[in-house]
């Protein structure tokens, strides 16, 4: 208890140089736990989806087609539930900098397989019946501001043209996990526009959405999709939609190696700061250390007293930092910047994470100086001015 | 009367442990500083050196990537007629109308693909594209099934090796030679015939056409002409003015998280400088009194301890330089958002990012110990020379 208090008393012996410490620590953890957070963020879409869904694509690459027919072939695979499609849009909202995904999808029943978006029944009823209807995210309407029954109009680069969509429904996530950025409109609206001017363009679809009747076999069900498209024009390429989704991220995955190697940056800079610090301290106090051993107070005690107070201004800066993640989060996550993630959260292991780099930050940074104190020579010690 | 530098010079030194922290501290801040540009730098120049500032590239109108464009063949001999466009020694129009599709390779070490670039070019493809050169190998012949891969491909993917096969579209494609495109993007590009692609990939139309200008400066003819032709519907762009367009996005992302980074940073390091100094004031408080009583005035103390904060962030940024420096061994290859494909570009360090760097490193020095300073040179010489 009196080591405790002596710990602390130690801490705030030099204010200034104590709280500067704090607030560069506070800093560093800040940053490191938010740039976890992107990561987090980056891997959002994958974690968030389902165990018992497939997604068939091309298997040159996803920009190529198939035709719509497959959908057929693909449902009589046994253990397929059922099966959906989807086309991304890649069309402009007023100018390219708005991005958000686009797909034309099977109005018919491309919601019933994603019951993680919460939708009214009788808004989803009211997009079924407007061939130009579309079905958008919560977080992507309050982006921009609409509500439904709002006119969208946007430009085509993929499918060329003006388009105009009426907003028939908005859904929320069934949680904080679930993605609302995204923008759904009807398939044949699309197709039947190139039908008449592009016919060869028609009645072509991006990815195939399956349903598995029983989770455990999914490899075998994807083999078997597969294996019915073998040699045709269009092979195709059947994999769960986690890996279809990590597939993008292994795509940029440099940035993600990137922010990782940065995050780890920040550590080894406030490192450098709380062990000049402790350096300072001993060095300071180094007359004290050896009267507490001329005392008969063994080595031990001494280097204990270097440790705890780096543990302490370690914590304490934590600490802080910890509690300003949230608030900061939050505030990105609202701000332009973060709407390019569609979740943006705090993650359990994040905070486990910062507490334990802050601890590992404390220990090292003692390392040195508290050998030092330790093994001072009294005689040395106690004429030693710092 | 200025304080000598050597006793600054010689703190320094005194203390050598505290002066490697603060300083290795600053030392990291400058690498990642100067590493974000120097990336910044590598893609821009990727970019620039792809496109050359005599093309035109002509994609569907609103298609913002070759990828998302249609060329018809019509529309193309439309373009060749053009009297804008400069002719060869034979005659012919220079233009080169070629197919860009996305195949999926996979990339060493993983196991998911990634997207790479396919294109199909006829012979004058090449001849408008005098950075690229084939370092090993030999060129594809026209209208076979064989293809030359870029660099970085070759590099960084999976069983690519010349005499090695690709397989996509219901063909084996044999590679026979590998190409250096000068550190542009066509390093992360494979190229075949284009004809043969385009029945590969049941392909009626081409992608885009690039044209090569006769008069530099005709380029603003030509585009009025272009869109005054109710035939054509595509748009023209400067070749380099297209690629730089293409790489916005991601130049963007890197700027912005490298600065967001570098503010962070520096503040830490700031911290770091401005205890190290302050300590430095403590310890000094007697030498501070005596070099006062000595008759040397305020300002020249200011100057003496704000010259040691700027000596250590020096010290420091010359530091994360030499490291920084290292990285222009290294390339990465990451997802072009725009285009939806692979782009491998390296480190470029220029001599205005050193600059940037010394400058951004002297600035945290500067802020870090002008507090500190401050306090030095307030002292009273009378309680200074008691501290003691």
């Amino acid at each position: 208890m009196y080591y405790l208090k002596l710990i602390f008393k130690n801490v705030f012996r030099a204010k200034l140089r104590s709280s500067l410490t704090i607030v560069g620590l506070v800093i560093a953890i800040l940053a490191f736990g938010l740039l976890q957070t992107v990561v987090d963020a980056w891997f959002a879409g994958a974690n968030a989806s389902s165990t018992a869904r497939m997604v068939t694509r091309n298997a040159i690459s996803l920009v190529f087609p198939m035709p719509l027919y497959y959908r057929d072939r693909i449902k009589s695979v046994s253990g397929v539930k059922s099966v959906s499609h989807s086309q991304w849009f890649g069309g402009i909202y007023i100018e390219p900098k708005n991005f958000f995904p686009q797909f034309a999808v099977d109005s018919e029943n491309y919601f019933e397989m994603y019951p993680e978006f919460i939708i009214k029944p009788e808004e989803l009823l009211a997009f079924k019946r407007d061939r130009q209807g579309a079905v958008v995210g919560r977080k992507l309407a309050d982006q921009y501001g609409w509500k439904v029954g709002d006119v969208v109009p946007i430009r085509g680069t993929i499918f060329p043209g003006n388009w105009q969509f009426n907003i028939r429904a908005i859904f929320d996530g069934k949680d904080e996990t679930t993605v609302t950025r995204q923008f759904y409109f009807q398939f044949s609206y699309i197709n039947e526009y190139l039908l008449k001017r592009y016919p060869k363009r028609a009645d072509q679809i991006g990815i195939f959405n399956i349903e598995v009747t029983d989770p455990g076999r999914i490899a075998d069900i994807g083999k078997a999709i597969d294996a019915e498209f073998k040699n045709s024009l269009a092979e195709t390429l059947t994999e769960t939609e986690k890996s279809f989704q990590l597939g993008f991220i292994a795509q940029s995955e440099a940035i993600v190696v990137a922010i990782r190697v940065v995050s780890f940056v920040v550590i080894l800079i406030i490192m450098a700061v709380v062990a000049n610090t402790m350096a300072m301290t001993a060095r300071e106090r180094l007359a004290e250390y050896a009267t507490l051993k001329a005392l008969g107070f063994s080595p031990g005690f001494v280097a204990g007293l270097v440790f705890g107070e780096a543990l302490m201004l370690a914590l304490i800066g934590a600490g802080i930092g910890i509690l300003l993640t949230f608030p900061v989060a939050q505030g990105f996550a609202a701000s332009p910047a973060g709407a390019v993630f569609a979740v943006f959260k705090v993650s359990q292991d994040t905070v486990l994470l910062q507490l334990a780099s802050a601890l590992v930050v404390g220990v090292i940074a003692s390392l040195v100086p508290g050998w030092r104190s330790a093994n001072i020579k009294i005689v040395d010690g106690l004429r030693h001015v710092g | 009367m200025k304080v000598p530098f050597s006793y600054v010079f010689r703190n320094l030194w005194t203390r050598k442990l505290t002066t490697a922290l603060t300083a290795g501290g600053m030392a990291l801040v400058a690498f990642v500083f100067a590493a974000v540009l120097m990336l910044d730098a590598g893609l821009k120049q990727t970019m620039v050196g792809t496109g050359s500032f005599d093309n035109v590239i002509f994609i569907r109108k609103g298609a913002e990537t070759e990828i998302q464009s249609g060329v018809s063949r019509d529309q193309a001999s439309l373009l060749e007629s053009l009297p804008q466009i400069a002719r060869d020694v034979d005659g012919r129009a220079m233009v080169s109308k070629e197919s860009v599709v996305l195949i999926s390779l996979t990339k060493r070490g993983q196991d998911k693909g990634s997207n790479i670039v396919t294109r199909g070019l006829p012979p004058m493809g090449l001849t408008l594209r005098p950075q690229v050169k084939i370092i090993s190998g030999r060129m594809f012949r026209p209208g076979s099934s064989e293809i030359v891969v870029g660099r970085s491909i070759f590099e960084d993917f999976e069983g690519v090796a010349i005499g090695q096969s690709l397989r996509f579209a219901q063909r084996d494609w044999l590679v026979v030679g590998m190409f250096d495109g000068g550190k542009s993007a066509f390093d992360s590009e494979v190229w075949g015939d284009s004809e043969q692609l385009m029945q590969a990939f049941r392909r009626g139309g081409y992608s885009s056409a690039i044209g090569h200008l006769a008069d530099s400066n005709s380029f603003d003819a030509l585009k009025a002409d272009v869109e005054g032709d109710i035939r054509l519907t595509v748009e023209g762009k400067r070749e380099q003015i297209f690629y730089e367009d293409q790489s916005r996005a991601l130049s963007t992302f890197i700027s912005i998280l490298g600065t967001v980074l570098s503010v962070i940073f520096s503040l830490g390091a700031m911290i770091g400088a401005a205890i190290t100094m302050y300590s430095a004031v403590a310890m000094r408080t007697a030498e501070i009194g005596t070099l006062r009583a000595l008759g040397f005035r305020r300002p020249s103390i200011l100057a003496a301890f704000l010259l040691e904060a700027l000596l250590l962030s020096l010290v420091g940024g010359i530091g994360g330089l030499v490291f920084a420096s290292f990285l222009q061994v290294i390339t990465i290859s990451t997802l072009n958002f725009q285009s939806f494909s692979q782009l491998a570009f390296g480190f470029t360090l220029t001599p205005g990012i050193v600059l940037q760097t010394l400058l951004f490193s002297l600035l945290m020095g500067f802020v870090g110990g002008f507090l500190p300073a401050m306090e030095a040179s307030r002292l009273k010489i009378v309680d200074a020379l008691r501290a003691a």
